[in-house]
């Protein structure tokens, strides 16, 4: 029973199905260069597949997680939205710590584990941010990441039931990332499952409600909503790991000579 | 013939020198265009907590993006490959409803940007152009990276891209449109046709 109450082998079916449902897009005709440069960059040549998940999801979305991610904004104050996004923020710090020091970046590892510890006791656990006040600001950090910076190349762009925007790469950093939390392993029981369970719900909701106003404006302004999604998921990851990858901040304690910047 | 190719050789070290050192003309410019993002900020924040009706502070805010953002510029890039397609007439039709469009976006929801200020941060080069980097607060939302895209080419700073969490703007949107385009044979006339629905719905 636990095993099947975890997202890993529901993941790995949806996985599965995709590659069997896949269907390829036309490729543009090697004449005509601008399109075929377009083709390559868009990098989906399973767009058609790709499309019916993006439907399917969308109207999901619109029946039940968008629905809740309203009354969730409209049931609980601010102070309340803010607090559980700190809370659900600071149960994934310890997977954080891990792909920081995955990464070979001391800095973000150092602000990751001081974030869990200052805010697990100052923040009572977690629900105040205190660290990023002190100095310990939060940052992006997962196996997707992780993977990018050890040379995996992304692959094409996937379009997951459930999960959304992918790739080959950020789906395999997803499973890590479920395998690699501690919280996947800890204890047993209902009450574990439960609050396992809770948590995977109550951060769907809590992301989804950050997103409310940007998905909307999406939905009513673009043209081809499912390529503006593309383009956004797209760009945005690679700022993510454009972002870890230029960190090198020194890790000269701060009393020692600093080194230059140049 | 030593004496020429020692020449041409000064004459290139010369020149990568200029290019590598900047110029003091070039750190005007950097500055020139942080002082021109900061006043900005400035005057959004003057007309969207200031008095007036929605509708005032819309027009005001209007002219403040004319005057400041390539809009022309922006709508070209945006059509990408498809520009050089176009007819004349298409070209120009496109451009104004491109104008009325990224308006109606902009100002359309005028009451979001309640108490909204702009911190500026540094600027440097970026591909021919000034990148300003910056932080937008505004109440109830988490403080959000912004970069500037602004080129200096026309002799006076105009925005022509915004780089928004590491997105950008302008790059959304021409893969929006050609990802419409393509769905419809290339056809310039559809999008349009789009664009002028999308002008009628919201305007």
């Amino acid at each position: 029973m636990r095993r099947l109450s975890r997202p890993l082998p529901l993941l790995a079916a949806a996985v599965v199905l995709a590659t069997m449902l896949a269907a390829c897009a036309n490729k543009p005709p090697a004449d005509d260069s601008d399109a075929v440069a377009e083709y390559n960059q868009t990098n989906d040549p399973l767009e058609p597949t790709n499309r019916v998940f993006y439907a399917i999801n969308d109207g999901l979305d619109t029946v039940i997680l968008r629905p809740l991610a309203v009354a969730y904004k409209y049931v609980l104050p601010e102070t309340v939205r803010s607090h559980t996004h700190n809370v659900l923020t600071n149960v994934s710090m310890p997977l954080s710590l891990f792909n920081d020091m995955l990464q070979a970046r001391p800095r973000r590892a150092g602000d990751s584990l001081m974030r869990l510890v200052v805010n697990s006791t100052a923040g009572v656990g977690g629900i105040f941010d205190v660290a990023t006040g002190w100095g310990w600001p939060d940052h992006d950090s997962d196996a997707g990441m992780t993977l990018a910076i050890w040379g995996l190349p992304g692959g094409a762009y996937l379009f997951l039931p459930v999960l959304g925007p992918s790739s080959p790469r950020d789906a395999t950093g997803f499973a890590a990332d479920v395998v690699m939390d501690p919280f996947t392993w800890v204890g047993q029981g209902v009450v574990v499952s439960t609050l396992g369970w809770t948590r995977y719900s109550l951060a769907a909701i809590d992301t989804r409600a950050g997103l409310l106003g940007d998905l909307d404006k999406i939905k009513a302004q673009a043209l081809d909503p499912y390529a503006t999604i593309r383009s956004l998921y797209q760009q945005h990851r690679q700022s993510q790991i454009d972002d870890a990858r230029s960190d090198d901040r020194a890790t000269v304690p701060v009393w020692f000579a600093q080194p230059r910047r140049p | 013939m030593l004496t020429r190719r020692i020449l041409l050789l000064s004459a290139g070290v010369i020149l990568t020198a200029k290019g590598l050192v900047p110029s003091p003309a070039r750190a005007q410019n950097l500055d020139q265009a942080a002082a021109f993002i900061t006043a900005l900020g400035g005057d959004i924040a003057t007309v969207v907590n200031g008095p007036g009706t929605a509708a005032d502070k819309q027009k005001k805010l209007q002219a403040i993006v004319d005057r400041t953002v390539d809009v022309d510029g922006v709508a070209r890039f945006c059509l990408g490959r498809f520009w050089r397609t176009a007819t004349p007439e298409q070209q120009k039709e496109y451009q104004e409803l491109f104008h009325r469009v990224l308006m109606m976006n902009i100002t359309g929801k005028i009451g979001e940007y309640q108490g909204v200020s702009i911190v500026v941060g540094r600027a440097e080069p970026r591909e021919g152009a000034i990148m300003v980097a910056s932080v937008v607060n505004r109440p109830g939302n988490p403080p959000s990276t912004v970069d500037w895209i602004v080129s200096t080419d026309s002799g006076s700073p105009k925005i022509i891209d915004l780089i928004a969490e590491g997105t950008s703007l302008r790059l959304t949107q021409r893969s929006d449109y050609s990802a419409y385009l393509a769905r419809n044979n290339n056809n310039v006339q559809v999008l349009i046709d789009a664009l002028k629905q999308q002008a009628g719905q919201q305007g």
